[in-house]
């Protein structure tokens, strides 16, 4: 009751605060900004934040803080677009969505897909403002609750979902979210700073590979290059079928599982130290577990974008929650959000939720309103820029490229970035056309860092209560009734998923060909798990070995297994899935390697003269050599193209990767 | 797409220049010929868009558009990795002089420089520096912990074991890991957390028994628990004066320092090597603890106008309130001022950096090859 007597004026405040012609005009241009930015992979709120960071100082706090939750609000939603329509994802808020997203773009229902995922981010963003509007208030000791053993269950939840999701055969679902979280070790550890498969002598390699490059490389690169060998539209019929209507009425059939997926997004988002990359997984993992007809899930399933699309937005919600009663920001865009709220004079933390209840409310629902503008702004558009899976997709590709390399050089702004998108990349084509699930690769690779340091913390932190408090004392720790509950979901989705995970994102029957180039790729990663568990070996310091040691143990006995099975299986067996044998790959007029080979190119000229003298260069040969368009055409595309380069990275003030002729020459802006 | 996102982003250009437009003030002062006007400043931090660094960097950023000549725009860049190595590492290739490039770092930007690091490859002296933000610390334990200590005396806290959540045996958490092993205490480290917040959420837990803070932290977010009677401040590492003696913090008057503990402690002494190199190591990592730097071949014209923009900053009447949340109640230290700290927070004697390099082996098992 005294809450409510505390929260009613606050809140009517907070909408008086809010709806004000001024402040509404921030939130709108905070969404416009959000929405352009956030339509390029690899830029997300962070990108978009410290756009506006320089002007917030100075400005009238309600505005300041319309604008950027505003621009917050609608990352996860305009992200959508990359998804679905290309196959890319456009941030980590939508790994999970181009798994169904894409094969319905490329039924020709782009359209459906993109109106059914924005009002699901419209519906996930909403219920996440009720949520928190009453739940702030109380949030505190319920986040207190979760201990570091607790964030450790619930990242293996996370990594349960490895189970439905890792396809026709098990064991390769396996290896593959072994060789993520293997490949997620790279660099120095955490917690001593002893090296794992990287040295002093190639810096890139100290901070491992960083997500974006690690997601486009697995999804955007295969798809891209798949679809560009088979010269068509995305669309294989070349036109749209379902309109935008028939994905709202998609999401009025699924709206319970709409709830329950924004409410997975509001808790797990709520906690701080989890971070919101594992969302969009837990929650498409429970919507193919919930369902009965699983046959389409990876085909093309509504459900598979609405589930993961009403929690993304939810979770940037929940991630509100730690960022202002505590002060420590969720993620890496509320840390920049919190930097531009003391910027307004205001300083986040349990001073904050008490004394200024009426900012917080405004924050919480400037965050519904930029949603409800955001989301409904994009349906409106979404028939309209569905169109673009009509488009002949040779003529899309190179653009796509130049996005995806620049994306990728804004993780580290280095031309390492570029090679590690070219190496991830290949794996990625050849994770897909041997059938080794790649949503489990990349599960594995988004858990590894924290899986590992919360279990070096259990372990430490166990031990000292053993100590102190005798084995009571740590099984009240590491076994508390939510860390048990969690963990028995744990084992029921694990359950679920090795019940019926097969259908899942697998082909019945695989084109199969000759033993060889199956034997060998897999050979291949063998080799690499047992060199980076005899790396792992060599390490001293204990606390940064036992990770890599048990994981690299599975992943290599996993790895001689499937090994064992293929000398014993016959050539047609599933396990030599080869996808270059037969089906769309195998039928393709336009050859693999060839064509990741325009790829190569356009990063092999970047080396040379930096990019955007690689990009003309490319283009050019690009239009007139592959897709074969007159010379006007060419050069109209190219000169939009490297305008809408030099605008982008103009306006966000980046840097383009320079080559071996910036070494010897000092160029002006924008060839540096 | 391309045409409908060029059109957003060519709304997006026009709005920043109108907003340009709108903070700068008409005219530029004459600073010695030195005029931005129509620049766009890059204030690159080797660190990400979370922790303190961002914050101090978000802070100074808009003041300096405000009071630098013609009023540039002052933009925040990120650049991290390798522990704040790598970004240092890439400032110092940078041959832009002419002022439009500044660089902001930190004491886990000194420490690795200071202690020999392989990732090294950057040279303070090579640089300018034209601010000093000094900062410090407090440790702090649960009530029921606290009692323990007999005034000043921390013997009795040698019988329990303590854990923390701490960022790397080399970050500046050194700092704490060395005082409370010198009062014999028995702190057990939980590496590899991601920032200072994460230890205190760990205190707030009950999963830790002991932490400590920087000040505008402390302030911030352990004083409210110190309100509340769950913590109870222990000591601060102190600060300098103009001498180099350590003396109570400013900010922190009432809470003892280290080194008062230190000395009502009979295991803790305050002379000997160990003694010398946490002194070392506590003037590198707090006093001197934020810098901004300009490359060494800059203009001294250039060097002056930054200082003057910044002198003028400091000397805004709303400064001291403005800064209270962000920086704490520290010198922010400019020209010769600035000189002095920088040596102090640059350089440490060699038997301090063998002590340390020594005790981490030791202690940690952690080795700097």
């Amino acid at each position: 009751m005294e809450l409510l007597a505390t929260a009613g004026p606050a809140l009517s405040d907070a909408l008086v605060l809010i709806f004000q012609p001024q402040q509404l005009a921030f939130l709108v241009l905070g969404v416009l900004l959000g929405l352009s930015v956030g339509v390029f992979p690899g830029l997300g709120g962070i990108a978009g934040l410290s756009l506006v960071l320089p002007f917030i100082f100075g400005m009238d706090p309600v505005s300041g803080l319309a604008l950027m939750v505003g621009l917050i609000a609608v990352v996860p939603t305009s992200d959508t677009f990359a998804s679905v329509l290309l196959g890319i994802p456009g941030s980590t808020a939508s790994q999970a969505t181009v798994l169904d997203g894409f094969p319905l773009s490329k039924k020709g229902e782009a359209a459906r897909a993109l109106s059914a995922a924005f009002i699901s981010s419209l519906f996930g963003g909403i219920l996440g403002a009720i949520v928190l509007t009453a739940f702030i208030l109380i949030a505190r000791p319920l986040i207190l609750a979760f201990e570091i053993p607790a964030m450790l269950a619930v990242t293996l939840l996370g990594l349960s979902m490895v189970a439905i999701l890792a396809g026709r055969i098990p064991l390769k679902g396996i290896v593959a979210a072994g060789l993520g979280l293997m490949l997620g070790t790279v660099g120095e550890a955490g917690a001593g700073g002893s090296l794992r498969m990287a040295s002093y002598d190639i810096p890139y390699l100290l901070d491992g590979f960083s997500l974006v490059i690690v997601g486009l490389g697995i999804f955007a690169i295969p798809e891209i290059v798949a679809l560009l060998r088979q010269d068509r539209a995305i669309s294989e019929s070349g036109d749209l079928g379902k309109g935008w209507l028939h994905g709202i009425r998609d999401w009025w059939a699924n709206k319970w599982l709409s709830v329950r997926c924004s409410a997975i997004g509001v808790l797990v988002g709520v906690i701080p130290g989890l971070g919101g990359s594992v969302v969009d997984w837990i929650a498409y993992g429970f919507t193919v577990q919930s369902s009965k007809d699983k046959s389409q899930f990876g085909k093309g399933d509504i459900r598979g974008v609405v589930g993961p699309e009403s929690s993304n937005n939810a979770k940037e919600g929940g991630g509100l929650v730690p960022t202002l009663i505590f002060g420590i920001p969720g993620s890496g865009s509320m840390a920049v959000f919190l930097g531009g709220i003391a910027l307004l004079g205001y300083d986040p933390g349990p001073h904050m939720v008490r004394h200024n209840l009426d900012i917080t409310y405004t924050i919480v629902w400037s965050l519904a309103l930029a949603n409800v503008v955001g989301a409904g702004l994009c349906i409106l558009l979404s028939n309209q820029i569905a169109k673009l899976t009509t488009i002949r997709f040779t003529l899309v590709a190179p653009f796509l490229f130049m996005i995806i390399a620049f994306a990728a050089f804004q993780s580290r702004q280095s031309l390492g970035d570029l090679v590690a998108l070219m190496g991830i990349g290949m794996l990625g084509i050849l994770l897909r056309r041997f059938e080794f699930s790649r949503p489990a690769f990349l599960i594995g690779f988004v858990l590894s860092h924290q899986a590992e340091a919360f279990a070096n913390q259990v372990y430490q932190i166990a031990g000292a209560r053993l100590r102190s408090s005798g084995m009571e004392g740590m099984l009240d720790y590491i076994a508390s009734p939510l860390v048990l509950s969690i963990l028995a979901l744990t084992a029921v989705s694990i359950f679920i998923g090795i019940k019926q995970g097969k259908h899942v994102l697998g082909n019945d029957q695989p084109p199969t060909g000759a033993k060889r180039a199956p034997v060998i790729f897999l050979a291949a990663l063998t080799v690499y798990v047992a060199v980076a568990l005899w790396d792992a070996f060599t390490i001293r310091y204990t606390g940064d070995k036992v990770f890599p040691l048990t994981v690299g143990t599975i992943t290599l006995i996993g790895a001689l297994l499937l090994l064992l099975q293929m000398r014993r299986a016959p050539e047609t067996h599933a396990l030599f899935a080869d996808n270059e044998q037969g089906g769309e790959d195998g039928s393709a007029p336009y050859g693999l390697w060839a064509t990741l080979g325009w790829f190569a190119f356009l990063l092999g000229l970047s080396a040379l003269f930096g990019f955007i003298i690689a990009l003309a260069i490319f283009l050019l040969t690009f239009l007139r050599i592959r897709a074969r368009i007159g010379w006007v055409q060419t050069l109209i595309l190219t000169g939009a193209g490297i305008a809408l380069m030099l605008i982008l990275a103009g306006t966000l003030g980046r840097d383009f990767p320079a080559g071996l002729l910036q070494e010897f020459f000092d160029l002006p802006w924008p060839f540096t | 797409m391309t045409i409908s996102t060029t059109r957003r982003i060519a709304g997006a250009v026009a709005m920043l220049a109108a907003s340009t437009a709108m903070t700068s003030t008409a005219f530029a002062e004459a600073h010695g010929g030195v005029s931005f006007e129509g620049e766009t400043i890059e204030y690159v931090i080797p660190f990400s868009e979370s922790g303190g660094s961002a914050r101090w960097a978000n802070f100074f950023a808009p003041l300096l558009s405000e009071a630098l000549p013609g009023n540039p725009t002052v933009v925040v860049r990120y650049r991290p990795g390798a522990g704040s190595t790598s970004g240092a590492n890439w400032f110092q290739e940078q041959t832009t002089d002419d002022g439009t490039l500044i660089f902001g770092t930190s004491g886990s930007t000194q420490f690795p420089y200071l202690l020999g690091d392989p990732r090294v490859r950057y040279e303070y002296n090579d640089w300018q520096v034209v601010l000093v933000s000094g900062t410090g610390g407090v440790a702090y334990l649960p009530d029921e912990l606290a009692g323990l200590m007999d005034g000043l005396d921390a013997t009795g806290l040698q019988d329990t074991d303590f854990i923390w959540g701490s960022q790397g045996a080399t970050r500046l958490d050194l700092v704490a890991n060395l005082a409370w092993e010198m009062l014999g205490m028995n702190v057990e480290p939980v590496f590899g957390i991601e920032g200072r917040g994460d230890g205190r959420l760990m205190f707030e837990r009950g999963e830790a028994n002991i932490d400590y803070q920087t000040s505008s932290a402390y302030l911030r977010s352990v004083m409210p628990m110190v309100e509340a009677g769950m913590a109870v401040p222990m000591m601060t590492w102190g600060a300098l004066d103009d001498e180099g003696n350590i003396v109570r913090d400013p900010t922190f008057p009432d809470i003892p320092t280290f080194a008062e503990v230190c000395e009502a402690t009979p295991a803790c002494e305050t002379e000997g090597p160990a003694w010398d190199a946490w002194v070392a190591f506590f003037t590198a990592g707090f006093p001197a603890q934020k810098m901004i730097f300009l490359p060494g071949s800059t203009d001294q014209a250039i060097v002056d106008a930054y200082t003057d923009a910044l002198n003028e900053i400091i000397a805004r009447p709303d400064f001291a309130e403005m800064a209270e949340t962000t920086l704490g109640d520290y010198p922010q230290m400019t020209g010769a001022a600035a000189q002095a700290a920088f040596r102090l927070g640059t350089q440490v004697d060699d038997s301090a950096r063998e002590f340390v390099i020594n005790w981490l082996e030791e202690s940690y098992g952690v080795t700097l090859d």
